[in-house]
């Protein structure tokens, strides 16, 4: 396993010298050019020096420019190359050779040759290393190896090493195939990798492999082939008899480049023997550190264990093998160096115990530290931490703007901004540096331009002042409008980081305008979210063009506004515009504690419609023509409400608000979102001074429509008694498809169904529409019909994966009912009101679906979070082209065009240009 | 005003044009090149931009609101319907391109005079799939004699279209059945095992009849006559398209499937991203979601570009990335790095997730210019 990863990094490295060389040989070139043509020079005439003069300084002017970016341009990693590490090249990477498993002498310092030795980097804060010089912090480690005594086969390539051995020759070595189909397949597999890629290739090699095993005698030296199997975990058999690894390497040894591409190995990165060890690097003291215990104990990493009992294991052997011990106790020591380098590179191999601790818990080896969500790759590699962030509970203020969030001072003055001193700011950044890290605003560092960064204290406050100039950089507090992005987990859209404008304030939270609660997925029950401060110009400047709230606004999902009002503000704003009337000066109360104060717009009148403050809010030339929840017609001429009145469908949330979207594409965001706010507050402001209580009186029933309910259900009830009888009569009418069981419970869910929309029906038509309740479900705001008809009349069926419930007991749903009752009651319809009360039955009967649906939501979010992953990570790649079509990263074409018309969904309405509309605004 | 609209056809997506053709039917050519000119700059304005990353959008759009779904195996979508799988488990398992579907369904549409309604039940019943063991009422073993002898139950075999012979015949052909000779006495028959077997043998016998299919078409179980729209079509439990577009009573350029793998092998891939398209759309639309139709075209075009379908999963579609760290970095990463190192793989750091492990800006975005600007030093 590390031989990969180092690899890696000495790929890395190479190519990056690799570029210094092209370059180098990019200049060289010019200058043998002009060198060519400075001999020539004499016999030019003028015109040709002339334009000799001006090629030469256009050939200078190119040199200056490649210069000048060079020192721009950032090194950049271009490939990556995998390959298996060659003993050669462990032995010439390597600083140290291992030969004592012992760790530090009696002094407490690492031992040279042992595991810990110093040329292979240094985890003590006071040494310096060895090889490099350098100390803890900048020593990036150095590998070392050890020599095995007996060669060890490498666990992982257990699978290649069989498919090798069995379709090579145990003779010539060669691949057990004529000349003429080798030649053929070679031709096959190049026109397939031209034509279809690497993949194409390496299915039809997997694809020749499988069928070369078969074969029994060498075509070149017609030497008789035995049977080799894989004895697992990892030994090899050939014809009963045991094939020991140095025989496999001997026989891997022999196969020659030109058959091995056959087989799909890069005979330049890749020789088969170097999948059998005989040197086995160790890896850099720097990525097993030891853990200092608190009582002084060292506790030495995973690997540094492992490697430990390797390298033990080993001196054994050669101390044996020198001594000429027998040749059992020889084999037993190899077996036992095999599993130990087994497990060292992978602790999960099948048929092998895996190493442990004293404790019993498994060692985590290199494989380990690799894989799972807690490994490298997608912990550390994919996976990032950041400086300059906070975490706090989050809270809501409809006094905030919508891009704005509320930074408690506490934190203000610990996330800093950098700020570099300009002869233009130098004068406020000292003052706030006179302040210090303690006073708000102040600051908390300052950096030199040599790079060193001083902490602003009482006693270095003057130094720091003295020394301030241009080109010093001064980390400030936050302060009213600095951008932040603020993020809540999980982070399943776009919308779950946007970027806000600061607003330093007191308490403890975080606040935010209720609005943005929905992009978030936030509510405020306890809900904690994180900031983060950007720390450059450019990711502000992005952060501020591409993230804010308002250009969130309308999501790509469905291209609506995802962020609108809810609840209270859309009750008050439905309130306002459909019933109030207010005198003008309350009007312009209202407006005023919304933070409107141009009450120009409001009619001259002593007494105010709601739907006139409304208006005035809106601007004057909006034009919008859309449809209330009810039906009704909502149009606004001029920036007027003209007729009808503001709900859900006007400014809801989540695709809901049809007027936000138009405002949006009228106004543009930043104008919307302002609207937005003041619509938000006004709504809450209308309920401020209406009143709305929802109170339980509001699901009372006039007797009559008490009694309407009971007939209502009575009648159904007596309905599927008919039923039942029938049903044991043998005379029900069979739906086709179903069998007569499944056609009675159809009946009966279908009847039960409809006596409790007909109940719930009546009980909404007799209620006052003045009601709370009712006028929360009109206008969308909370609840529906539904709710207040279970309140006030019946709750009904109870239903469990689409059937009634049938679960329970021996022919009975629970020990009260009699066997094999069909009744309704006894199968989870609910007859009583929640305000009437359950019976104990209905209780446990809802209290049984209660529980399914919460199993429903826990089984579910786990399913779809790997639905998720899995898409994220077969589409991240994808991106439109300059050219308009959707391609991958290896340059297909995926789309010719996005979605077939090229249009942003976050810019169409609905998915869709409103060709209507614009035709409507034309006129 | 055609005149206009020709001019307009290179610029505009065709879905627009018509949309105008159908709002404005009369118009002069100045206004009407007015409106052209409204649309169009309407139009671009709502262009996706270069750099884009519509793949995580559209990756987005669909995961998000999988928390929102019903986990609901079955969903009963009415009296008269079938039982089909909906909600969050029937879109894992288009996206992961499962062989077996949980619930493999078509849609027959009929040519006409069926589509009016004649013959509809006959012709329904006609393609259901009917086992020997349905209209059968008793069986007999007798070891003595070495027969299986069987009655069929006289009501429903009327029902069917089929006569003793063919029933005789379909048994001969049946490779299940150990050869044996047959004789037929009115409803019941009686088959004579030809070498002596014990009663294993004969029971095998026994078993293996009831399988024989004696009408319609395999692997359709259940069929249903509906009435959509203004004509009515088959519902079937169970899919063989192939089998059904043979009838020729079935209108074959509306028939479909629901199974991706049958759509594929006998319409082709450009059908089966359409089923993929329509399958998620149905699941989504049935759960209220919204989601634009744009992002699941795209997922559907992912899955069906290189000419087969790929499931969004490390089998599928994952596996045909390019970079080798972007495959680790999804599941099983020790086994790609390793089969990297055996083939000498270059990974080239074209996609995301690699520039993320190694701090280099991502080439999608605003990652996506490479554009250095000389800056003039102020002296």
């Amino acid at each position: 396993m590390a031989e990969e990863e180092i690899k890696k990094v000495m790929e890395t490295e190479k190519v990056e010298d690799l570029s210094e060389e092209v370059k180098e040989e990019i200049t060289s070139q010019t200058t043998e050019e002009e060198a060519v043509q400075a001999d020539e020079e004499p016999e030019m005439t003028e015109e040709e020096k002339k334009a000799l003069d001006a090629e030469r300084t256009r050939l200078r002017k190119l040199r200056e420019e490649e210069e000048y970016f060079q020192n721009y341009v950032y090194k950049k990693v271009e490939f990556v190359k995998f390959g298996i590490l060659s003993p050669k090249i462990i032995q010439k990477m390597s600083s140290a050779k291992v030969i004592t498993p012992e760790l530090y002498d009696s002094e407490g310092y690492p031992v040279d040759g042992g595991l810990m030795d110093t040329r292979m980097g240094v985890i003590d804060p006071g040494l310096r290393c060895k090889t490099c010089g350098q100390k803890l912090k900048d020593c990036p480690g150095h590998f070392g190896y050890i020599e095995l005594a007996r060669p060890v086969v490498h666990i992982n390539f257990i699978s290649e090493i069989l498919d090798l051995l069995r379709c090579t020759c145990k003779m010539c070595g060669r691949i057990i195939l004529a000349e003429e189909t080798i030649k053929k397949h070679k031709k096959e597999l190049d026109t397939l990798e031209s034509e279809f890629g690497l993949l194409a290739r390496r299915s039809m090699i997997k694809e020749i492999i499988r069928k070369l095993k078969t074969a029994k005698k060498c075509p070149h030296c017609k030497a008789t082939q035995g049977k080799i199997m894989l004895e697992k975990p990892s030994s090899f058999v050939e014809d009963e008899k045991k094939m020991n690894p140095i025989e496999v390497r001997a026989r891997l040894e022999k196969i020659p480049d030109d058959d091995l591409r056959i087989f799909g190995f890069d005979p330049n990165s890749v020789r088969p023997e170097w999948m059998i060890l005989t040197i086995m690097p160790i890896p850099p003291v720097t990525i097993r550190p030891s853990i200092t215990l608190e009582s002084g104990e060292r506790s030495e990493d995973d690997l540094t264990h492992k490697l430990g009992d390797i390298v033990r294991i080993n001196q054994r052997l050669f101390e044996n093998i020198n001594a000429g011990a027998p040749e059992i106790i020889i084999e037993d020591l190899w077996d036992l160096l095999q599993y130990h380098v087994t497990t060292f590179f992978d602790n999960n191999v099948a048929q092998i115990p895996p190493a442990r601790h004293r404790s019993g818990q498994p060692l985590k080896t290199l494989s380990g530290r690799i894989k799972s969500k807690e490994g490298r790759i997608r912990h550390n590699l994919a996976g990032r931490r950041t400086n300059f962030s906070a975490r706090s509970v989050i809270s809501p203020d409809p006094n905030l703007e919508l891009n704005e969030v509320g930074v408690p001072i506490r934190m203000a003055m610990k996330l800093t901004i950098p700020e570099r001193v300009t002869d233009w700011n130098k004068d406020y950044l000292i003052e706030y540096i006179k302040r210090g890290p303690k006073v708000y605003p102040g600051a908390n560092y300052v950096l030199t331009p040599a790079g060193r960064k001083k902490r602003i204290t009482d006693e270095t406050r003057d130094e720091i002042l003295a020394e301030l100039d241009t080109q010093y950089i001064v980390e400030r507090h936050l302060i009213d409008g600095d951008i932040a992005l603020f993020n809540r987990q999980p982070s399943l859209h776009r919308m779950s980081m946007m970027c806000h404008k600061i607003r330093v304030l007191p308490y403890q939270t975080l606040r935010i305008n209720p609005c943005v609660g929905k992009p978030y997925n936030a509510d405020f029950d306890g809900d904690e979210m994180n900031l983060h401060i950007p720390q450059t110009e450019e990711a502000r400047a992005e952060a501020q063009i591409l993230m804010q709230v308002q250009t969130q606004l309308v999501s790509p999902r469905y291209g609506r506004a995802i962020i609108g009002a809810m609840q209270g503000a859309i009750t008050g704003a439905y309130i306002l515009t459909k019933f109030m009337k207010v005198e003008r000066k309350e009007a312009i109360q209202m407006l005023n504690a919304i933070g409107v104060f141009d009450t120009s717009n409001l009619p001259n009148k002593e007494i105010i419609n709601g739907n006139e403050i409304m208006s005035s809010i809106l601007p004057v030339d909006f034009k919008f023509k859309g449809k209330t929840k009810k039906g009704e017609e909502l149009l606004i001429q001029k920036g007027k409400i003209m007729s009808g009145f503001i709900d859900v469908n006007a400014i809801g949330d989540d695709g809901k608000g049809y007027m936000l979207r138009i405002l949006h594409k009228t106004y543009g965001p930043d104008k919307t979102i302002d609207i937005l706010g003041k619509i938000f507050r006004l709504g809450l402001e209308s309920l401020l001074r209406n009143g709305f209580t929802a109170s339980i009186s509001d699901t009372d029933l006039t007797p009559e429509i008490s009694k309407l309910v009971e007939d209502v259900l009575s009648k159904a009830e007596k309905d599927i008694e008919k039923f039942i009888k029938l049903f044991y009569a043998g005379d029900l009418e069979v739906i086709p498809g179903k069998d007569i069981e499944e056609t009675l419970e159809l009946r009966i869910l279908e009847r039960l169904n409809k006596a409790r929309n007909e109940a719930g029906e009546s009980v909404i038509k007799s209620m006052d529409k003045n009601i709370p309740l009712i006028v929360m479900a009109n206008c969308g705001s909370r609840g529906n019909v539904i709710n207040i008809a279970q309140m006030s009349a019946c709750v009904g069926q109870q239903a469990m994966r689409g059937k009634r419930i049938n679960l329970g007991y021996k022919e009975r749903t629970l020990s009260c009912f009699q066997r094999n009752d069909l009744s309704p009651k006894s199968h989870g319809f609910i007859r009583n009101s929640f305000k009437s009360g359950l019976k104990p039955y209905e209780f446990f009967f809802a209290a049984m679906t209660g529980r399914d649906s919460l199993m429903d939501t826990a089984l579910r979010t786990p399913k779809s979070g790997y639905l998720y992953r899995r898409l994220s990570n077969a589409l991240q790649d994808l991106k439109v082209e300059y050219d308009g079509t959707v391609r991958d990263s290896s340059n297909h074409i995926i789309q010719f065009k996005y979605g077939d018309d090229g249009i942003d969904v976050s810019k169409s309405e609905k998915g869709k240009i409103n060709v209507q509309r614009i035709i409507e605004d034309l006129e | 005003m055609d005149k206009v609209i020709k001019e307009y056809k290179k610029l505009l997506p065709e879905s627009i044009i018509e949309e105008i053709k159908k709002l404005v039917p009369k118009a002069s050519d100045a206004k009407m090149k007015k409106i052209m000119e409204a649309v169009y700059q309407e139009y671009l304005d709502s262009k996706v931009e270069a750099g884009e990353s519509v793949g995580l959008v559209a990756a987005e759009s669909v995961g998000e609101p999988g928390t929102q779904m019903t986990l609901n195996t079955k969903h009963f979508s009415g009296v008269a319907e079938l039982n089909v799988t909906m909600g969050l488990p029937r879109i894992i398992e288009i996206l992961d391109a499962r062989k077996k579907i949980s619930t493999p369904m078509m849609e027959i549409y009929l040519q006409k005079p069926y589509c009016n309604g004649k013959d509809i039940k006959k012709i329904a019943l006609s393609i259901k799939e009917t086992k020997l063991g349905e209209i059968i009422t008793e069986f007999a073993i007798s070891i003595a004699e070495q027969t299986v002898e069987f009655t069929i139950n006289e009501k429903r075999f009327a029902d069917l279209d089929v006569e003793f012979k063919d029933i005789k015949d379909l048994i001969k052909k049946t490779k299940k059945v150990p050869s044996c000779t047959m004789k037929q006495k009115e409803n019941v028959i009686t088959l004579t095992a030809k070498e002596d077997g014990d009663i294993r043998k004969l029971y095998e016998i026994k078993e293996s009849l009831k399988e024989v299919v004696i009408q319609g078409i395999a692997g359709i179980t259940q069929v249903l006559p509906v009435k959509r729209g203004n004509e009515y079509i088959i519902i079937t439990a169970g899919s063989n398209l192939k089998k059904i577009l043979a009838k020729e009573f079935v209108d074959p350029t509306k028939t479909n499937s629901n199974d991706l793998y049958e759509t594929c092998a006998v319409l082709g891939i450009e059908a089966t991203r359409q089923t993929i398209i329509n399958e998620v759309s149905k699941v989504i639309d049935s759960q209220g979601l919204n989601i634009d139709i744009r992002h699941i075209t795209l997922i559907a075009d992912m899955m069906c570009f290189s000419g087969d379908i790929k499931g969004v999963t490390r089998y599928g579609v994952v596996k045909e990335k390019s970079s080798i760290l972007a495959r680790a970095s999804f599941e099983t990463p020790i086994r790609h790095i390793f089969s990297a190192g055996l083939t000498g793989e270059v990974d080239y750091l074209t996609s995301v997730i690699e520039n993320v492990m190694i701090n280099q800006p991502v080439p999608v975005g605003t990652g996506l210019p490479d554009l250095v600007t000389k800056v003039k030093t102020v002296k």
